[in-house]
């Protein structure tokens, strides 16, 4: 009776611990007792040819959680929670968590082989490399030349609001890690950032919490464009979408990697090293690459001359992450992006 | 090289001294190097540090009385430039965080003014190099301080320090390497005047007294000097020695030759026959004395004039046929007969004609004075290179164990006892016959009687 009281007291405690939301958890048991715990930004259906791929290899079993980049940052740097592996598409929380000490070194031929810019004070793995791209709808765009930069956009924009009113989509940065990651890179990058917000603003813009959303909206006919969707997801999509167009900005073109870290509580660290190795050689698997959709790291894509610039790894990015920056910042976007 | 080894040597004391001083540098230029190589690094992510403090100062702004700063993403992105170090940074307003890691301590300001201020200290769990940068900000009429702090981790410092490190180590290795290599070269270099010198007094032969003329440094002539000085003294010595032989051998001889002209005279008168045999044997003794004196004569002037050869060419046959002219008559008085057997062809030898009837004539008398009467002695010239002067008797023969010793000086046969001798006639001839780069062979006879003494002289 005591013990069961205890249990009890026990299980309430680690389910209070568990303060931070998780939005799925699957578990793929393995004949070997060792246990790898993965938290995760990564759709489990994204990742779930990876994860089986993996325990084809290691007979170790995984639980796979599923959070948004921000809940993945208050489980980690807030509460300590023991997870071996933690994936994110938010490359400026996992910067921040590595440079404020919550995430382990580690180093292998593997990611040795990385190129620079795709890992930092070997802690931060990058394993793709995913464009912002312009997701289209071919049949809004009949009449209309399709923009090939920034500046393009906005004179398209200005000259066809009958055509736009209410009909572009893109990141609500307020909620998306994702999407403050690329706003706040895209003002770093071009001053016609703040005139395409204001522009989008007067459009009445509609925001959207995730890439597939955008996507589908797109496909519907709902958006005549989104801006600053995630380039894996729509190219995953073109498929089977007929009605969608993808373009890649040609003044530059922001890519964020998604990025692997092996947190301070790990208890597994050793097949953490082992997933992340396998992640490093996703470039080797065209099978995977396929199956998830995921572009690889390959080097050579950061080369200066190209205008697709990978968002650098390092302190930079702690700047957005500032609270009086952040406030600012989302200020400014709100009055630009919010006009009625 | 005649310098001892195991003991102390110059050159090895040059060697390890400058391979001292070599080590010495190398110390020193390591750790100098490595102090201004790590105080140039110190200075740059001070520098970079202080930049980025400033630019964050700068991004401070007032808005509706509130301060505010807009962090520029430069401000930390140059910090990640030069190496993978870990960043914080914390602004402070009235002592009050207003942004960024509230932990982060503030580094202590000794002083004023708005030049920034560095500290190192611990943070979490790394050493991290700070620095505060001052501003006073005015806002709705009040005056506010403001204090921005960025800090990095050194593990980028650490890693340069490192291959600075290595690189030291690796220059300095090569330079006292080189060093090393440069100072064995230059001590043997510095002591090869002395390994000249030495091996130009080694090679001088026993009797070489001449005075040392090799070219030597300054630092070589005063021993050159005190060798030369010695040398004097040494002939001067050896000089007088030879020259009071020579003068003692003349006194004792000239008196000598009176009393035995006297004695000869009184011997005629004699008639006793004890007294006429007491006279006899006087005379011998007046005899070998003199025979003695003479040869202490011989050899003096052996000794005196190898040392300076006159040579000149000389017929050895001439030589023996000279010698048996000489000593035919003190032959005769023991009936001796001395055959010569002499080659027909004319030979030369370069030689000094004085040394050499000496010696030829040291050999023949020897051989005279043992032979007993009523015997032959063949005085024999074998041609050749060297050409050989030998001089056979049958007489008692050398005793095998005495041949070695008997060039010696003074060292007599242990047969002759009853025979008055001084020890010096084989002497002489070795002596006369090294001088001319030749040699003295004897030879007792197998037979057990008659020796075959012989002058071996190079010929021409």
């Amino acid at each position: 009776m005591r013990h069961a009281c205890l249990a009890l007291l026990l299980s309430l405690a680690a389910s209070l611990a568990h303060a931070f939301e998780l939005e799925e958890s699957r578990r793929y048991p393995a004949p070997g007792s060792a246990e790898l715990r993965i938290l995760s930004t990564a759709d489990a259906d994204v990742f779930e040819p990876i994860i089986e791929a993996f325990q084809a290899l290691y007979p170790i079993a995984i639980t796979y959680d599923v959070a948004s980049s921000a809940q993945v940052m208050v489980a980690l740097y807030e509460e300590g929670a023991h997870y071996d592996l933690a994936i994110s598409s938010a490359m400026d929380l996992q910067t921040k968590l590595a440079n404020d000490g919550f995430a382990q070194r580690y180093s292998s031929d593997a990611t040795a082989a990385l190129p620079s810019w795709a890992k930092w004070r070997d802690r931060v793995f990058a394993f793709t490399q995913e464009p912002a791209v312009l997701v289209l709808n071919a049949e809004a765009f009949e009449t209309l030349e399709v923009p090939t930069n920034r500046e393009g956009l906005i004179a398209l924009l200005r000259d066809h609001p009958d055509v736009f009113g209410g009909r572009i989509g893109t990141y609500d940065v307020r909620i998306s890690g994702a999407g403050y990651l690329f706003a706040t890179q895209d003002s770093r990058n071009t001053e016609s950032f703040w005139r395409l917000t204001e522009v989008m603003g007067r459009l009445g813009t509609r925001l959207y919490c995730c890439s597939a959303e955008m996507i589908d909206a797109v496909a519907r006919g709902e958006l005549a464009l989104a801006y600053n969707v995630l380039g894996s997801y729509a190219r995953a999509r073109l498929p089977n979408t007929p009605g969608i167009v993808i373009v890649e900005m040609d003044d530059f073109v922001s890519v964020m990697l998604r990025t692997a870290l092996i947190p301070q509580t790990a208890q597994a660290p050793e097949a953490a090293g082992q997933m992340i190795d396998f992640l490093a050689g996703l470039r080797l698997r065209p099978d995977l690459l396929a199956a998830t959709g995921l572009p690889p790291v390959v080097s050579g894509a950061g080369a200066d001359e190209s205008v697709i610039r990978p968002i650098r790894l390092g302190p930079g990015l702690l700047v957005f992450l500032d609270r009086l920056r952040r406030d600012t910042f989302l200020r400014s976007w709100v009055s630009s992006i919010e006009q009625e | 090289m005649t310098v001892a080894r195991g003991q102390s040597s110059i050159r090895r004391r040059l060697v390890v001294q400058l391979a001292l001083v070599a080590a010495l540098l190398s110390v020193a230029f390591f750790f100098s190097l490595r102090v201004v190589a790590e105080r140039a690094t110190e200075a740059t992510q001070d520098n970079i540090l202080a930049a980025s403090a400033t630019s964050i100062a700068d991004a401070l702004y007032t808005d509706a009385g509130v301060v505010r700063v807009e962090i520029p993403y430069s401000a930390l992105s140059m910090l990640g430039t030069v190496s993978e170090d870990r960043v914080f940074y914390h602004v402070r307003l009235d002592g009050e965080t207003l942004t960024g890691y509230d932990d982060l301590p503030v580094p202590e300001a000794s002083g004023t003014g708005r030049d920034p201020r560095f500290a190192t200290y611990l943070y979490r769990g790394d050493t991290v190099r700070a620095v505060v940068v001052r501003r006073a900000l005015n806002a709705a009429g009040q005056v506010h301080r403001v204090e921005v702090v960025v800090a990095q981790t050194r593990l980028g410092l650490a890693a340069i320090s490192a291959r600075i490190t290595t690189t030291a180590t690796a220059i300095g290795v090569v330079f006292f390497l080189a060093a090393t290599a440069l100072s064995t070269f230059a001590a043997q270099n510095a002591l090869a005047p002395l390994s000249r010198l030495a091996e130009a007094v080694r090679r001088r032969g026993p009797r070489d007294l001449r005075p040392v003329t090799a070219e030597t440094p300054t630092e070589l002539t005063p021993l050159v000097g005190g060798l030369n000085g010695f040398i004097d003294r040494l002939r001067a010595a050896l000089t007088r020695s030879e020259d009071l032989i020579v003068e003692a051998a003349h006194r004792v001889r000239t008196p000598l030759a009176t009393v035995r002209t006297q004695a000869e005279m009184v011997h005629l008168q004699m008639e006793k026959p004890e007294n006429r045999a007491a006279l006899r044997q006087m005379i011998r003794a007046v005899d070998e004395s003199s025979r003695s004196a003479g040869q202490l004569l011989d050899h003096a002037m052996v000794t005196l004039r190898s040392d300076q050869l006159e040579t000149e060419e000389i017929d050895p046959g001439e030589l023996l046929r000279d010698a048996v002219d000489r000593l035919s008559p003190t032959a005769d008085l023991k009936d001796i007969a001395i055959t010569l057997d002499l080659p027909d062809m004319p030979l030369s030898v370069q030689g000094d004609t004085i040394l050499l009837q000496n010696a030829v004539r040291n050999i023949l008398d020897n051989a005279i004075k043992y032979s007993p009467a009523d015997t032959v002695i063949t005085a024999r010239l074998v041609p050749g290179d060297p050409c050989r002067l030998e001089i056979r008797d049958q007489g008692r023969g050398f005793l095998p164990e005495d041949v070695a010793r008997m060039p010696e000086r003074f060292s007599r046969g242990s047969n002759v006892g009853d025979v008055v001798g001084s020890g010096l006639g084989l002497t002489i001839v070795r002596d006369v016959a090294e001088a001319h780069g030749g040699a003295l062979e004897i030879i007792s006879s197998s037979e057990g009687s008659g020796a075959c003494v012989t002058l071996v002289l190079p010929c021409c």
